[in-house]
């Protein structure tokens, strides 16, 4: 049997983002471990440039649903979209990029589908035939294999940075229009605007050294020893979700897929854990150091320098140890 | 308003992981549980909305015995009944499976809204939320950020958070179901008086004939997919970890950090 795979592809006023591409790339690799053919989708409104961008990639075609009425995303108009294209050509699989809006309609989508739903794969391999995918549980720690049963089709979404865009296989698809009953497909929410998120006032992306502290400084009243590590090193201070959210620091220190994403020369981690929403917002950077007291924190798979200890008592002796080696 | 709140129970990820015997999760065994993080700040702002309309918050969880703890805990800190699915039937879903379940259970009772947790912090699909609208045809918003209720017109203004600092403000009917991102208010403490009341609120346990639900589409049978195994992610490709106290640790960095990596 020769398995059909479709990459849908998400974009914003017709710009494609990196992860889209990675989507496709994990297509074209799952097509070809499993003896297939790859495909890709777009939606969205006047999509014939982004359609042709798509094109140039080795691909069997491209579906694009282009409606004014997809202009704007709303789950009721991308999950009935999808949904018919589905149940019309049958894919296999069918692969997403893992974004917030991805979450938002993928799993009412299985669910008029019947389709097994596999939310954040990081990768694939080929078991007995079938396909088994991985994906982090329990904040990262540890990875979980998952496989589909029964018939009908699989939807995943791939986590960023699973699969890489640099790999992509260039080609030349042939654009194919998805003809639907767009009037026919309500939207579920009416959406009033889109708007920034308040506090954007720090630019971290620019920092070449970033400091950030997690939920493993325990308390507001210690962030000082963090900022003081920070200035040492001339950086700029950092900080994960939960020291956000309970008000530690301000919004715009924060680093993840809901914060900033940053590349420094130097990122110090100090009680952070490594969650996947941090991670895709820091990995990139040149050399990681984590200082948290659990060993198994899945922070150090990412770090190139680790000290597994008390952040209490490690930050305040790096920085004694950094004006000392200043001074000498 | 009449609020269904469901809610996860999950271990406690800080402390050390054991791969269970059957290899397919973590050995429970001597882990303590919680209130999924996100599911905490659900039931706070459920609570807000009870207090300001006057209305009524029932929670909803779905799991085995040990989850009466956290149920106990949403009723001290003021829902009004709870509802257990502990059934052997209703257990080791995935979402489409678990989410069917806590639908049927929600639909017996005549609410306005669901609050739950964007994601929970053990299986991480954040999904069941979104499964539980598409079961009662109600609209739904993913990693809610801000809630405005318009009583009068049986509307909610929703704030969604989207990628790169951006969020969508939307406008949706009620009854609906809104999957809340933690960080939206400050959670409660449960008072001594409401741990002393919850000791007095109903916990019911309906089986899925209760419900009207066939077995055969919830638990284990129902999912769509299963889980082969859990293991932690290879080692070695990880940090140079660097031993010693905390200032023999911290010199041997700063001289890594000059020497080995040069970028001091």
């Amino acid at each position: 049997m020769s398995a059909k795979i479709w990459s849908v592809l998400q974009q914003r006023d017709g710009e494609i983002q990196k992860i889209s591409w990675e989507a496709v790339r994990a297509g074209q690799a799952l097509a070809a471990d499993l003896g297939g053919s790859a495909e890709a989708v777009l939606l969205g409104s006047g999509m014939q440039e982004a359609g042709n961008e798509v094109g140039q990639c080795s691909l069997g075609s491209v579906h694009v649903a282009d409606d004014e009425s997809l202009a704007i995303y709303t789950p009721g108009r991308f999950a009935r979209t999808l949904e018919a294209a589905i149940a019309t050509a049958q894919p296999d699989y069918v692969l997403f990029p893992h974004t917030y809006q991805t979450v938002d309609f993928l799993p009412g989508l299985a669910q008029s589908l019947d389709a097994a739903l596999v939310p954040e794969a990081v990768s694939f391999e080929i078991v007995d035939g079938s396909v088994v995918w991985q994906r982090p549980v329990l904040g990262g720690k540890m990875l979980a294999s998952v496989r589909a049963k029964g018939p009908g089709p699989v939807l995943v979404s791939l986590q960023s940075g699973a699969f890489s865009a640099d790999e992509l296989e260039k080609g030349s698809a042939p654009i194919e229009t998805l003809s639907l009953d767009f009037a026919a497909m309500a939207p579920d929410r009416e959406i009033l605007g889109i708007e920034e998120a308040v506090g954007g006032e720090v630019d971290l992306s620019q920092a070449p050294v970033i400091v950030s502290v997690g939920r493993g400084i325990g308390d507001a009243e210690k962030i000082p020893i963090m900022q003081e590590l920070a200035d040492a090193l001339g950086g700029e201070l950092g900080a994960s979700r939960p020291v956000i959210d309970s008000g530690w620091l301000p919004r715009d220190r924060q680093i993840g897929s809901s914060g900033q994403t940053v590349t420094p020369k130097l990122y110090v981690a100090a009680g952070i854990s490594g969650a996947i929403q941090h991670l895709v917002g820091m990995k990139g950077s040149q050399v990681i150091v984590a200082i948290n007291k659990d060993a198994g924190a899945p922070i150090f798979n990412v770090a190139h320098y680790g000290i597994v200890g008390d952040l209490h008592e490690v930050v305040p002796a790096v920085t004694a140890a950094l004006k000392e080696a200043s001074e000498s | 308003m009449r609020i269904a709140v469901c809610i996860k129970q999950v271990p406690d990820i800080e402390a050390r992981l054991r791969v269970s015997g059957d290899g397919t999760w973590i050995d429970e065994e001597d882990l303590s549980f919680v209130i999924n993080e996100s599911d905490g700040y659900a039931l706070e702002e459920a609570l807000q909305i009870a207090e300001r309309t006057s209305g009524e918050v029932v929670v909803f969880s779905l799991g085995p015995e040990r989850v009466r703890e956290a149920l106990r805990k949403a009723l001290a800190l003021g829902a009004a009944r709870a509802v257990h699915l502990k059934d052997p039937a209703f257990l080791g879903g995935d979402s489409l499976s678990t989410g069917r379940a806590l639908a049927g259970a929600i639909a017996a009772g005549d609410f306005d809204l669901v609050l739950t947790g964007s994601q929970s912090d053990d299986v991480g699909f954040g999904s069941t939320g979104t499964v539980i609208a598409g079961e009662l045809g109600w609209p739904h918003v993913w990693l809610v950020m801000g809630v405005e209720l318009d009583e009068a017109n049986k509307k909610v203004k929703v704030t969604r958070e989207m990628e790169a600092g951006m969020n969508e403000i939307s406008n949706l009917d009620l009854p609906a179901v809104l999957e809340i991102q933690a960080g939206l208010n400050k959670p409660r403490y449960a008072s001594l008086r409401g741990i002393m009341q919850a000791k007095k609120k109903e916990i019911s346990e309906p089986g899925p004939g209760d419900l009207g639900l066939a077995p055969e589409s919830l638990g284990e049978t129902g999912a769509k997919i299963e889980v082969l195994s859990v293991a932690f992610p290879e080692a070695g490709k990880g940090a140079q970890i660097i031993e010693g106290d905390a200032e023999t640790a911290a010199r041997t960095l700063v001289e890594k950090l000059q020497k080995e990596a040069r970028i001091l």
